[in-house]
């Protein structure tokens, strides 16, 4: 299969920009800026190209929503990359920068915005360094700056480090955070497109859409629409961990088959184990059993599954693995990265947390899968931004897949898997 | 009181400062800035950034206490933040956490009496296929197990 989004993984020479134009960089980007933006926004909304960080929003279709008010543009790239399970974006900003830049550059030219960021979760120190390096040679081959490539365009791109909240991933707060305030999820509406980064129009896409869009430019938004299935178009980088003998990324066109890629491609489950399920988009996203996994990876696929294809994170885990512990470890984390603003999510997930907290320690009563069935259900649909969902979701999804292991937890006043404390440093 | 940094430091602010429309967006930048020199952010940081930038000082502190990654506490020589989330946990992080407790003689979250490491869980560190991950500074390590635990202590201390 030919490689696209990740061709240049693991070759140093594309880190510079000589090397980077020596594989054939920046030709498209050339090409690009002589043409007209809205021949480039026709492109992206032909390639069917869905947003890669979770949502799945055509892009095409986002970008034609910026209103022509004379306003200041801004493009702000989502390089938060936080999903627990996904490690796609990082390697995309450290070993192919200028892939990425290059998106940056035609994609400022489509939507008319003169000043992009680059909004780089905290911890991705040496993608920070790698990006902040490629930006300083384009300026001084004058790729950026009044007259990009010697044309009218002009465009200047900068990196801006979030500092440690997994809420800085969603786009509102994520424009918060590059204000300078907490990141704190505002209120929909007003969309970003119309107010987003100093109240200005903006256009938030992550990184792995924006790395796409050369590719798109230089072979055709048909072409880039044919790799993959009916309205949602490509390859995605699949990133397997977990249990799997072979984990890492996996460039694949948008609709091949998970069992294939995780049986097959991943060289199966580690010592021969059994499968037991399959996280197929990021922590956030419904569990699969082994029964339910001979499904297209595609938005439309895992939705006809009942779960969903957010940030393509396969989370693979075989019968050693209590779901209890995992499903706990997971509250932990939205409890603790909840912004606090809406009751519903700050309490439940909390509550969510101690439960299951209380059923892995052996201490945890029928009434408590009432209790912690109910708390999940409220949460939903009643908050600001997602993150309450993406608790409630995966809990219910265990609970339900999954009873019969809870319900042994409750019966046994223990683990049936031997583990003795959620973690000793943290019981309640 | 405020910071009184070097010159250059007030230079990469000036630098920074050029990037934004307003000036408030350089809080975090101001803080990074300000936690590479000290390793952690001080109060007197907050009145610095607060006069830098224009901005009241406790809008500046209810920022600095938001992210994690701003360390309000001083912290040791090197801070081991060690992935505890899904995909590193399902491959065995917590038996490294527990090596890393017994090598340290510390618990999570404890500082060494030399002042030399402090130890902390953190969230999911975006490198989930070659987990168990600890990222130490800017060195990230990866494919952990209780057994390199040792060697990689041993380094550090040998560093210094
Ligand atoms: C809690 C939460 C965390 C998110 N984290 C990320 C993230 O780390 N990276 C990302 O690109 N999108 C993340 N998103 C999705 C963004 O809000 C937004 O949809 C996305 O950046 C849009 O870009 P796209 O259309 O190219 O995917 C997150 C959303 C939520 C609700
Ligand atoms: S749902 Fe949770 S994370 Fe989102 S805004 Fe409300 S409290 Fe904050
Ligand atoms: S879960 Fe540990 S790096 Fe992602």
């Amino acid at each position: 299969m030919e490689l696209y989004l990740t061709r240049h993984f693991g070759k140093p020479e594309a880190k510079t920009l000589a090397g980077y134009e020596k594989l054939g960089g920046f030709r498209t980007a050339r090409k690009a800026l002589t043409m007209k933006p809205e021949e480039i926004v026709a492109q992206v909304k032909a390639a069917n190209l869905r947003g890669r960080g979770g949502a799945g929003f055509p892009a095409g279709v986002k970008w034609g929503f910026l209103p022509d008010n004379g306003r200041p543009r801004y493009l702000v790239v989502n390089a938060d990359e936080g999903e627990p399970g996904t490690f796609k974006d990082r390697r995309l900003m450290e070993q192919d920068p200028f892939q990425l830049l290059e998106g940056i550059l035609i994609t400022c030219h489509a939507i008319r915005a003169k000043t992009a960021y680059i909004y780089v979760r905290g911890e991705l120190i040496t993608a920070a360094r790698t990006l902040d390096a490629a930006i300083e040679e384009m300026r001084a081959k004058r790729y950026l700056g009044q007259r990009c490539m010697g044309t009218p365009v002009e465009l200047d791109i900068f990196v801006h480090r979030g500092a440690g909240a997994y809420i800085c991933g969603e786009e509102t707060a994520l424009l918060n955070s590059l204000e300078g305030k907490r990141g704190e999820p505002r209120l929909k509406p007003p969309f970003p497109a119309v107010a987003g980064a100093f109240a200005d129009p903006t256009i938030v896409n992550n990184v792995e859409t924006i790395s796409a869009v050369p590719h798109i430019i230089e072979k055709g938004g048909a072409w880039f629409a044919g790799l993959g299935v009916e309205g949602d178009g490509g390859v995605r980088i699949f990133g397997v961990s977990g249990h799997v003998r072979k984990p890492g990324l996996y460039e694949r066109p948008v609709g091949y088959n998970l069992r294939q890629l995780i049986l097959e491609d991943c060289g199966g489950i580690r010592g021969g184990n059994q499968l037991k399920g399959v996280i197929p988009g990021g922590s956030s996203t419904p569990v699969l059993l082994p029964s339910e996994i001979d499904v297209p990876l595609s938005i439309a696929g895992l939705q006809a599954a009942g779960t969903m294809i957010g940030s393509a994170a396969i989370i693979v885990f075989d019968e050693t693995t209590c779901v209890v512990r995992a499903m706990w470890r997971l509250a932990r984390f939205y409890h603790h990265e909840s912004c606090g603003q809406c009751t519903p999510c700050r309490d439940g997930c909390g509550w969510i947390e101690d439960i299951l907290t209380r059923i892995e320690n052996g201490r945890g009563t029928r009434a408590d899968l009432e209790t912690l069935e109910k708390t999940a259900r409220g949460m939903s649909g009643t908050t600001i931004c997602p993150l309450a969902d993406a608790c409630s979701m995966p809990t219910l999804a265990f609970l339900r897949k999954f009873r019969s292991e809870f319900e042994e937890h409750i019966e046994k006043q223990a683990c049936p898997h031997g583990n003795r404390f959620v973690a000793p440093w943290e019981v309640k | 009181m405020t910071w009184n940094p070097a010159p250059r430091i007030e230079e990469k602010l000036e630098k920074i400062l050029k990037a934004y429309p307003d000036k408030r967006a350089a809080c975090l930048p101001a803080l990074f800035l300000a936690q590479d020199e000290l390793g952690w952010v001080p109060d007197d940081v907050m009145v610095w950034v607060s006069e830098k930038l224009g901005m009241p000082k406790s809008q500046v502190e209810g920022v600095a206490t938001f992210y994690t990654m701003f360390n309000k506490k001083q912290v040791g020589k090197y801070h081991l933040e060690l992935c505890t989330n899904i995909s590193c946990s399902l491959c065995g992080a917590e038996q490294v956490l527990h090596a890393l407790e017994d090598e340290l003689g510390i618990k999570v979250k404890q500082t060494t009496e030399d002042g030399m490491f402090t130890l902390h869980e953190v969230e999911c560190l975006a490198t989930c296929g070659m987990g168990p991950a600890m990222q130490v500074g800017e060195v990230i390590y990866e494919e952990l197990t209780p057994e390199k635990v040792p060697a990689i202590i041993a380094e550090l201390r040998k560093k210094g």
